[in-house]
C-alpha cells in the first residue's frame, strides 16, 4: 500500500522564486534563506518520494473569481507553471499522478469531503517554490505531485479545523491506495504576513514560533483557532496557513521533528519551514 | 465572529463576499493581465483597454492613477492587483509598500528590520 511518510510546511514567497530563476540566491539577501533549507534538500534526496502532495493556493492564476473551488485537486498528467503577468517561471512542468489522485477524489468525497476535481490547471509559485526550494534547479522534478489547491483569498476559507480533517481523510485515501508508494505531503503558505492595506507588512515571530511548536506538539489545539485570530495575529495573508493543518493531519499523533527554519523577511513575509515525520514509518 | 471583529483590526481589509461583489470586474481585469496579448493591449493604450470591463469611473479612475489603497477600497485584492504591478514591471513588494504608504526604500528597511510590529496592531482601540 501507498504510505505517507513525512510533511513538510513552508512558505511559498513568489519573490524566492524570482530570486532563484534570476541567479540572486547567492546575494546577501537570500542567501540565509537557501542555506536554511540545505538541510531539508538532503533529507529529502534521501528520503526520495515517488509523490509529493502538495498543499498550496492558486494565486488567481488558474482560478479567478468566476468560479472559487474551497478544494480542489488535481488528477491531470501534466501541470505547466503559470503566468502570473511577469511570464511563466523557468521550471519543470509538474507531472502528476492521475492514478492516485483519481484515487484520492473518489476517496474523499465519499469520506464526505466535496472535492472539486481538476484536470486541466497551470500551477504557479504556491507550488513550484516550494519544489524549487526542496529540489532545488533541476531539469525535471524528481517525483510525481499530486496538487491540492485551498482557497485563502476569497474570505472565508475553509476553517483549521475543517483542513485538519481533511489531512486525516487523505491519509486513509493514500493507505488505501493498493500501490507500494512512498508519499510525502507538503503544507504550504505563511507564515505571519500582510501584502495590503496600511497594515502591510505586519510580521509576528511570537505567533509564528507558537504555530511550528503547536504543530509538532499540539495539532488539536491549533486546529481550534478561528479565523479573526490568524487575521488579526499573523496578518491579512497569514491564514494561508491552514493549509498547514491539512498536512498535519495527515501525520500520525506524534510526529519527530526533524528539523525547522525561521527567517524575516522575504520580501513581505516571515519565511517559515519544518518537516515532521512519522514515527512508525521512519527510515 | 462577526464581520464587526475583523473590522476592529486596523488597516486592513478582509477580501469578503461584500469586496468580492463591488471588485468583481476590477479584479477580473487585472486577472486579464496574466497574458501576454493582453498586457501589451493594456499598455499601448490604458483607457480603451479599460473600456473592455465594466468598471464603475471610481474604479477607472483608481486604476489609471495606480491609486492602489484607492483600489482596495473598491474591491481590488491584492493578488489580483498584483497582475497590474506586475505589467508595470513592478514585484508585489511595491504594491505592498505604497498600501502602507512608504517609499520602497523604507518599506523594504522596515521589513529587514524585523517587519511591521504586532504590538499596537491588533486593535483599533489601541
Amino acid at each position: 500500500m501507498a504510505r505517507i511518510s513525512a510533511g513538510v510546511g513552508t512558505s511559498h514567497v513568489p519573490a524566492i522564486g524570482v530570486a532563484l530563476d534570476l541567479g540572486k540566491s547567492g546575494e546577501p539577501y537570500w542567501q540565509p534563506i537557501f542555506a536554511g533549507y540545505e538541510p531539508t534538500k538532503a533529507w529529502i534526496a534521501r528520503e526520495k518520494p515517488d509523490v509529493i502532495i502538495l498543499v498550496y493556493n492558486d494565486h488567481a492564476s488558474s482560478f479567478s473569481l468566476e468560479v472559487i473551488p474551497t478544494f480542489a485537486i488535481g488528477c491531470a498528467a501534466e501541470y505547466p507553471p503559470a503566468d502570473e503577468g511577469w511570464g511563466a517561471r523557468a521550471v519543470p512542468p509538474v507531472e502528476g499522478h492521475p492514478e492516485l489522485a483519481w484515487h484520492m477524489a473518489q476517496s474523499l468525497i465519499l469520506d464526505e469531503f466535496d472535492m472539486t476535481i481538476v484536470n486541466k490547471m497551470d500551477v504557479d509559485h504556491g507550488l513550484t517554490v516550494p519544489l524549487s526550494l526542496i529540489f532545488g534547479q533541476v531539469e525535471s522534478w524528481p517525483c510525481r505531485v499530486v496538487p491540492l489547491a485551498v482557497n485563502v483569498i476569497q474570505y472565508p476559507p475553509p476553517t483549521g479545523h475543517r483542513c485538519y480533517s481533511l489531512g486525516k481523510a487523505i491519509r486513509r485515501a493514500v493507505e488505501s491506495f493498493e500501490d507500494e508508494l512512498n508519499v510525502v505531503i507538503l503544507g504550504t503558505g505563511g507564515l505571519s504576513h500582510q501584502l495590503q492595506g496600511t497594515r502591510a507588512g505586519l510580521i509576528n515571530p511570537d505567533w509564528d514560533k507558537a504555530f511550528l511548536d503547536g504543530l509538532t506538539r499540539d495539532p488539536d489545539g491549533l486546529a481550534r483557532i478561528p479565523h479573526i485570530d490568524y487575521v488579526r495575529e499573523a496578518g491579512s495573508e497569514g491564514i494561508e496557513m491552514v493549509m498547514w493543518l491539512i498536512m498535519r493531519g495527515a501525520l500520525d499523533a506524534k510526529v519527530d521533528e526533524l528539523y525547522r527554519f525561521y527567517h524575516v523577511p522575504a520580501s513581505s513575509t516571515a519565511v517559515g519551514h519544518i518537516v515532521l515525520a512519522n514515527r512508525g514509518d521512519r527510515v | 465572529m462577526t464581520e464587526s471583529s475583523f473590522e476592529d483590526i486596523p488597516g486592513t481589509t478582509l477580501f469578503d463576499g461584500r469586496m468580492s461583489r463591488i471588485g468583481y470586474h476590477l479584479n477580473m481585469f487585472c486577472m486579464s493581465l496574466i497574458k501576454v496579448e493582453n498586457r501589451a493591449a493594456f499598455k499601448a493604450n490604458e483607457a480603451s483597454y479599460l473600456d473592455r470591463f465594466l468598471l464603475t469611473a471610481d474604479q477607472r479612475r483608481a486604476v489609471l492613477e495606480r491609486r492602489w489603497n484607492d483600489m482596495l477600497d473598491m474591491g481590488g485584492n491584492v493578488y489580483y492587483l498584483a497582475k497590474l504591478a506586475a505589467t508595470d514591471g513592478l514585484p508585489v513588494v511595491h504594491l505592498s509598500a505604497g498600501m502602507a504608504n512608504l517609499s520602497p526604500e523604507d518599506y523594504a528597511r522596515m521589513m529587514i528590520g524585523g517587519g511591521r510590529r504586532i504590538d499596537g496592531n491588533r486593535s483599533k482601540r489601541g
